[in-house]
């Protein structure tokens, strides 16, 4: 089956043009509190997208059944479902990485970037192309998050995955670590001057006074 | 004088438009500004003729510095010495190969020596937040198209005075450009910012390296202190601890403090500095009283009533406004900071309200929070973020009144 450019669009486009994160400003919650680690940021940026394309899919799958007024609800039903068999399946065989995305996983539930894209989308496209555009946009919050994740360790801890890159002046070495980056608002910094220098790069996505 | 201007009258063209170097014309223009007095003339209508332009205005804020900026070198010469002469060791780097390159010796009693130590310490800082403040500025308005202005001067002033006197030099550079690019450029530049952005450089050092802010040992440009009864901590983290007593008990009278002969950043100890800027500063008009004031009265009424309640374990409580006065950075932030007018209120009576919020919020933040012995910097960005809404309630009180007597 060839792709077609349409399809290809939905998928792409969340990347840079549309990004969640970065032009819709959705999600930023969990961008903040699960990049001060790669290891964390990889395994919630799975999560996100596994329940987002599977999300929408089942969603437009039974879009034309759901009546208008009850369909939030609905919504609600199926990612909560998929949250929890993500959460389950994350402490039966991650449970380290698990503990420390505590909450998190659970609040992916309340995710503007899942609920978004069920009722934005998914609502009026046919179940192949809502997978894809779930793929897409949990592809899109996954490159902030790993961009953002790689910035707040080696500069926070000096490390990548867990691997020493910079060897703090503690442990003997030369860098010292920038506290700020291991901060919550390390991250708003961060976000802040990606979608800056986005901006700059994409002039099309400032918004009008 | 005249060879000058012709050097500059030459080299204009090529910076004009449709020149050779027409993206530079910012550059061009700051050193022209700088060395003359701009020569454009108001050209047609009425106009309100003033001598007080930006330019008077940040450059007399500078001179309002220069008493703090002398006490700086001094004092943190000063305490280097008495440290030293305490039993404590010179740091033994470059500062040291210089100062003793120069023939002179360790002597707390000897003015000149402490103030030639304490340059040794003052001016690098001074200079690599000239150098890379003063760069990104260039780079900014040159992307922009905006010109050079003398804000920075300011900025760049003030920043290494609120710093410690071991704080290490690549560490200022990284405080002063997240100051300017993320305090002040990302709002739109001068005039835009909401946040003061000396202080917002000095908040980003204070979080991602408390060790080398906040700790105890960088106050006094001395290795070894405590191992021979010098601590090194500032008069603050010994109130915050034991309050009074432990104040008294290391050595530490109002005098003292009041004059600035205690450990600090550099630029802040001397609350006689900063009154004489105030001096300086209320005399020509560049400052608002009304933001004085409210601090002072806010710092009176919050200490007072801390002083009234008394804690059974937190001496802090009973230290008087008197002391919270000559501690820390209060009267230069009082003077320096909170009075910068594009991150202050900007009606009369809104500045009351701001400057009262400082004042409460310092002694808060001081006495009651266990981790913050230092309170400016905190309240001042914190009220910073405020100004506007003071100015709200004034504004929307003037236009209920009126309205009042509209119906009457």
């Amino acid at each position: 089956m060839v792709m077609q450019t349409k399809d290809l669009k939905v998928l792409t486009d969340p990347l840079f043009e549309n990004n969640p994160i970065a032009l819709q400003v959705l999600g930023v919650c969990s961008a903040l509190a699960v990049t001060t680690k790669m290891e964390t940021a990889i395994v919630m940026s799975i999560a996100l997208t596994v329940v987002t394309a599977f999300s929408n899919m089942a969603v437009s799958l039974i879009r034309n059944k759901v009546p208008s007024s009850i369909r939030i609800i609905t919504q609600l039903v199926i990612i909560a479902s998929l949250v929890i068999i993500t959460d389950q399946i994350l402490k039966a065989f991650l449970f380290d990485i698990s503990k420390q995305l505590s909450v998190f996983v659970g609040l992916i539930i309340t995710n503007c970037i899942v609920m978004g894209r069920a009722e934005g989308f998914a609502m009026q496209n046919p179940p192949g192309r809502s997978f894809l555009d779930g793929i897409g946009n949990g592809l899109g919050y996954s490159v902030v998050l790993l961009s953002v994740a790689s910035i707040r360790e080696l500069f926070g801890s000096g490390s990548l995955f867990g691997i020493t890159l910079l060897k703090p002046v503690t442990e003997g070495g030369w860098y010292t670590p920038n506290g700020l980056m291991v901060l919550a608002p390390g991250a708003f910094f961060i976000i802040g001057l990606g979608i800056w220098a986005l901006r700059t790069w994409k002039p099309e996505q400032v918004e009008e006074d | 004088m005249r060879w000058l201007r012709d050097l500059l009258d030459k080299q204009a063209p090529m910076f004009e438009k449709g020149g050779k170097l027409e993206k530079l014309h910012p550059v061009w223009e700051a050193q022209d500004t700088i060395l003359f007095t701009p020569g454009f003339v108001t050209k047609a209508g009425a106009h309100i003729r003033d001598a007080l332009d930006q330019k008077r205005m940040m450059i007399t804020v500078v001179v309002a510095l220069g008493p703090a900026m002398l006490m700086a070198m001094y004092n943190t010469g000063y305490q280097a010495h008495k440290a030293i002469a305490a039993g404590a060791s010179p740091v033994g780097d470059w500062h040291d190969a210089i100062y003793t390159a120069l023939g002179m010796g360790y002597d707390p009693q000897n003015i000149l020596a402490c103030f030639l130590y304490g340059a040794l310490f003052f001016l690098p800082v001074y200079a690599v937040t000239m150098a890379v403040g003063g760069i990104i500025e260039v780079v900014f308005a040159v992307i922009r198209h905006d010109p050079v202005t003398e804000g920075f001067l300011v900025t760049g002033a003030l920043f290494p005075l609120i710093l410690p006197p071991l704080i290490p030099l690549w560490q200022v550079a990284l405080g002063i450009a997240f100051a300017v690019i993320l305090g002040k450029e990302v709002f739109g530049g001068v005039g835009y910012n909401i946040f003061n952005p000396a202080l917002t450089g000095r908040a980003f050092l204070f979080f991602a390296y408390p060790a080398q802010i906040s700790g105890d040992k960088v106050w006094i440009a001395a290795k070894g202190l405590s191992a021979d009864g010098v601590s090194g901590a500032t008069a603050l983290a010994h109130a915050s601890e034991g309050g009074l007593g432990q104040l008294t008990s290391h050595g530490f009278d109002w005098m003292h403090a009041f004059l600035g002969l205690v450990p600090g950043s550099m630029g802040e100890t001397s609350a006689l500095a900063a009154l004489l800027g105030a001096g300086i500063l209320l005399l020509t008009r560049v400052a608002s009283w009304q933001t004085m004031v409210g601090v002072t009265l806010g710092t009176v009424l919050m200490a007072s009533t801390l002083n009234g309640i008394g804690s059974e374990t937190n001496a802090f409580f009973d230290v008087p406004f008197w002391w919270h006065m000559v501690l820390g950075g209060w009267a230069f932030g009082m003077v320096f900071m909170a009075t910068d007018p594009v991150s202050s209120a900007y009606t009369a009576k809104g500045k009351l309200l701001y400057g009262l919020g400082i004042g409460i919020l310092v002694v808060l933040i001081r006495v009651v929070n266990p981790a913050y012995p230092e309170g400016m910097m905190l309240a001042i960005l914190f009220m910073n973020m405020f100004a506007p809404l003071a100015d709200h309630f004034v504004l929307q009180g003037n236009i209920r009144r009126r309205a009042k007597r509209r119906v009457a």
